[in-house]
């Protein structure tokens, strides 16, 4: 089955005076059709600038430093800026970090939507218009009314709500979200997350969630990826990853989640992220990896492909 | 610094303005003799010539030492003006945003009910209620009986942001009094604003001055800019075709404020670095 | 023998002045007692609005109360005079929620921890200090050579939040009042942040007040716990009990909508539409009605008062009408 998105040696580097910075380092994997994909990581591990490049919205002075996107079987890494322009929210569409101040405060909620059915070259009738609208505000859950508002008369949630209904307008067939919860309160991060779920499964798009938080994939991903020092290191089916997951940052993650099951010590993962300008030699994670070795130390390790889907990055697994 | 001023041409363009200004103030103080700005010392009504450069006025003065000699005077009004202006402003701009309660409904009260009266109206009733003739520093006095209500406004509108600030409770938490938080926590962070401002308030000075001494309120024996345009009124200059008698204060007074316009904006970019150009 | 912080009937409101419609309810009628014979972990939980910002500023002095009493060593705050307001300020410290917004762009990080070093006069010469600023730092994992003398923009967040811990322990403070001091921290680092935490009350023996929205890392790192909803106290008492069995509906929703790394996947019963921000003094009924799955008529009515459901839980809510009402609502009864 072609994969509905392939990246493949995706890489982003950014002009710094003390060197050549690689925010996203050799970077592949392939998305199916309609499959939930997580990327998570820590702030600092390019999970987001990755999500951005995909879309290829790196401004200067980063850049794309090579590397392929495919969309459905089609390059689309060599088009131009005004291809990327038809594809974004067409093709693939971005609910982007800070959803909730994306939305211009001065116009009203139906208007932006239309916005995006005007932007790429959709005209309806007035009456075409307003029924596309409220059948999209109702399928993300909002009331019809909610059209001829204005964003800050929405709740947090609501908002988020209404950047899911923008970026499904024009039935993408990827949806990336970056951190689309981050600033709501869990009960409203699992509406938000329930919604986008079920959106998607209507649209049969396949969405990439990237984020910090592991419990957030754990219940709504197929596949998580773990992203470290712009290179990612462990893809794996979400319960493989939970219950045996292969590389010791991603051990390390999950442990350093506090469980609401019991109290106990909590769990940190010792020293701090690298710079990325400043990498250690080896493998990037071994100053903090309780079973580095060697050869961690001294060879940085290559990704290698474990089966369907998978893939690791780790001398010891 | 040579980096940014790269970037910042407003800032680069404004202060090249007026150091060329400055520069021709300097060497003229050399090279022209100021006494020459007085009446009755040249011959009259003299188109430019190697002689007299920039020509001489019916009153016998060598414009060229006007302008030399004038300007200075005229600059001296508005910084003093505007110095003090911001000066007063500021004070009561941080006490009023500062502590607020019936200290900031005061000064709000008497700085709104200022900014509402037509400024030059009022300096006019001061300057003609004065006895006499004004000297340049009274003009200064009076200039800056208004100059601090504006001041007062947008720094304590500055303030009122600032005190909300984190660090600002941090220091109240730190055991730090009012006075202390004011001057070395929130002043530090106004520094870019407040000299932007200052530069505003001198050209606003400046202008008011002008506007004072075209109207014949001024000090009528100093050559300033402004009361050369007052005789330049007087004498029918305009009519009689003496175009280089009006055009020398006018090009100065240009100069004048496009540096000081420019200035302002390059430090209105200093303070809000989300106004800056990218590299 | 005076407590050290209490609470006596603190309420807090804003606006409801003549020309505005009525009041809005930052923090409700609230007695609390804190003691510091006995340091312990305090956690306050809740969403954005429901308070427990309030509560904080509050306790600190940032916000004065619109009814009801702050008392400091049984004087009340606003009253104190400037010796006791400098003990009170070196008794009662902060860590906050931002990591940017507290350090003066225009001092370098040694700013945030001289000045209240100085002001509080924890040693008697500057080389003293210079020390305990030193081992203070080091007592946060951070080394001194590598954030002494830089800016705050030359640090990372987790650096920055950790410099604030810092600050707090080299205070010595009785009781630290954190408000969401590692939301803005990795998973990795937060723990190790909160374990630091930890160790200051049991190590030095500084009470703490937890304020998050964070459940699980309030579970793992206090003894007790009080949840908030719209300005109300809603459930109190020790941490275990109310976590692995929560009574209040509100509490049942928020444990519910925890997402676990779990292979089992657990899906939402379908709240209802969003609540309203704004609350309402004049309203009546309790604040969760309009979300609660066990409403009933008399909620709409009468809003509840605290009742002692347990020996270390107090509960507001109808369905506990039955059991015994706290005496004269105050929590401290419930947390030892």
């Amino acid at each position: 089955m072609t994969p509905v998105l392939q990246v493949q040696g995706l890489s982003v580097a950014f002009e710094h005076p003390l060197g050549l910075v690689r925010a996203v380092d050799n970077v592949s994997f392939a998305l199916a059709p309609g499959e939930r994909f997580g990327l998570a990581g820590e702030s600092g591990s390019g999970k987001s600038t990755m999500a951005l490049a995909i879309l290829r919205m790196i401004r200067p002075p980063g850049r794309i430093d090579g590397g392929e996107v495919q969309l459905d079987g089609k390059r689309i890494s060599h088009l131009d800026e005004d291809g990327m322009r038809v594809l974004r929210l067409a093709g693939i569409a971005l609910v982007p970090q800070g959803s909730m101040n994306s939305l211009n405060p001065v116009i009203r909620i139906g208007r932006q939507i239309e916005d995006a059915y005007i932007d790429h070259g959709l005209k309806f009738s007035r009456a075409e218009t307003d029924s596309r609208v409220g059948e999209l505000l109702q399928t993300v859950g909002l009331p019809a009314e909610v059209a001829r508002m204005y964003p800050h008369e929405l709740s947090g949630g609501m908002k988020q709500r209404a950047c899911i209904a923008i970026a499904i307008c024009l039935r993408p067939k990827v949806i990336i979200a970056d951190e689309p919860t981050s600033a709501l309160d869990v009960v409203v991060q699992r509406q938000v997350m329930e919604t986008l779920g079920r959106v998607q499964q209507e649209l049969g798009a396949a969405v990439i969630l990237v984020g910090h938080d592991m419990g957030l994939m754990a219940q709504f991903v197929d596949r998580l990826g773990i992203m470290y020092a712009g290179r990612l290191v462990e893809v794996a089916p979400i319960a493989r990853m939970i219950t045996n997951a292969r590389h010791p940052y991603t051990r390390a993650l999950i442990d350093a989640l506090p469980s609401l099951e019991h109290r106990g010590a909590l769990k940190g993962i010792p020293g701090l992220a690298p710079l990325l300008r400043d990498l250690p030699q080896g493998c990037a994670f071994h100053p903090r990896c309780a079973l580095a070795t060697d050869r961690c130390r001294s060879e940085r390790p290559e990704v290698r492909t474990m089966g369907e889907g998978e893939s690791i990055a780790c001398h010891l697994a | 610094m040579l980096r940014y001023l790269r970037r910042n041409p407003s800032l680069t363009f404004g202060a090249s303005l007026l150091l060329l200004l400055l520069a021709f103030l300097v060497i003229g103080n050399f090279v022209v003799d100021t006494e020459d700005a007085r009446p009755l010392s040249v011959a009259t009504v003299q188109p430019p010539s190697w002689q007299y450069p920039f020509g001489t006025d019916r009153q016998g003065r060598d414009l060229l030492a006007v302008m030399v000699a004038g300007t200075p005077l005229t600059l001296r009004i508005g910084f003093i003006a505007g110095f003090l202006g911001v000066g007063i402003g500021s004070v009561l701009a941080f006490i009023a945003a500062y502590y607020r309660g019936w200290a900031d409904t005061i000064i709000r009260g008497i700085a709104d009910i200022g900014l509402t009266v037509p400024g030059l109206l009022v300096l006019i009733i001061i300057a003609v209620s004065v006895k006499g003739s004004l000297t340049v520093n009274q003009m200064a006095i009076v200039v800056a009986s208004l100059a601090w209500l504006n001041p007062t406004r947008t720094i304590r509108a500055q303030v009122l942001t600032l005190r909300e600030r984190g660090y600002v409770e941090m220091a109240r938490l730190s055991g730090m009094s009012g006075p202390a938080i004011i001057f070395f926590e929130l002043m530090p962070n106004l520094l870019p604003y407040l000299a932007a401002t200052l530069v505003n308030a001198v050209s606003s000075a400046i202008l008011a001055s002008i506007g004072l001494e075209v109207l014949g309120l001024g000090p009528l024996e100093a050559p300033t800019l402004g009361m050369t345009l007052y005789w330049v009124n007087y004498n029918a200059a305009i009519i009689n075709g003496w175009w280089w008698w009006w055009s020398a204060p006018i090009v100065v007074i240009v100069i004048v404020f496009l540096g000081l316009f420019f200035l302002t904006v390059g430090l209105d970019e200093v303070a809000n670095p989300r106004l800056r150009r990218q590299a | 023998m005076t407590a050290f912080l209490q609470l006596r009937n603190v309420r807090k409101t804003y606006g409801g002045g003549m020309l505005e419609h009525s009041a809005n309810v930052a923090l409700e009628t609230l007695s609390l007692t804190l003691d510091t014979a006995k340091p312990q972990i305090t956690a306050v939980v809740g969403e954005s609005g429901s308070g427990k910002t309030t509560l904080a500023r509050l306790m600190l002095g940032l916000t004065d109360a619109t009814e009801g009493q702050v008392l400091y060593q049984g004087e009340d705050i606003t009253r104190l005079n400037a010796a006791g307001r400098r003990q009170f300020r070196r008794d009662v410290q902060a860590i906050f929620q931002d990591p940017y917004g507290v350090y003066n762009p225009f001092y370098r990080v040694d700013h945030v921890l001289t000045v209240p070093a100085r002001n509080f006069a924890i040693a008697s010469t500057r080389a003293e200090a210079q020390q305990k600023i030193a081992d203070a730092l080091r007592a946060v994992g951070l080394r001194p050579e590598e954030i002494l003398g830089r800016y705050p923009h030359q640090l990372s967040g987790g650096q920055r939040q950790r410099i604030m811990v810092a600050r707090a322990l080299l205070l010595r403070p009785k009781l630290i009042v954190a408000d969401e001091p590692v939301s803005m921290v990795d998973a990795s680092l937060r723990a190790t942040i909160l374990a630091s935490l930890r160790n200051l009350t049991d190590e030095f023996g500084i009470s703490l007040l937890y304020i998050t929205h964070d459940l699980a890392t309030a579970y793992q790192v206090s003894d007790n716990i009080l949840v908030m909803y719209r300005a109300n106290v809603v459930e109190a008492g020790a941490v275990e009990p109310i976590v692995q069995r929560p009574q209040h509906p509100y509490t049942q929703l928020l444990i519910g909508s925890i997402p676990r790394v779990s292979t089992e996947r657990t899906s939402s019963k379908g709240e209802a539409s969003p609540r309203a921000t704004v609350n309402d003094a004049t309203a009546t009924g309790c604040r969760f009605a309009d979300r609660c799955p066990a409403v009933m008529a008399v909620c709409r009515r009468e809003a509840p008062e605290l009742h002692r459901s347990e020996d270390r839980r107090a509960i507001a809510c109808h369905l506990q009408d039955t059991s015994p009402t706290l005496p004269a609502g105050d929590l401290s009864a419930v947390l030892t």
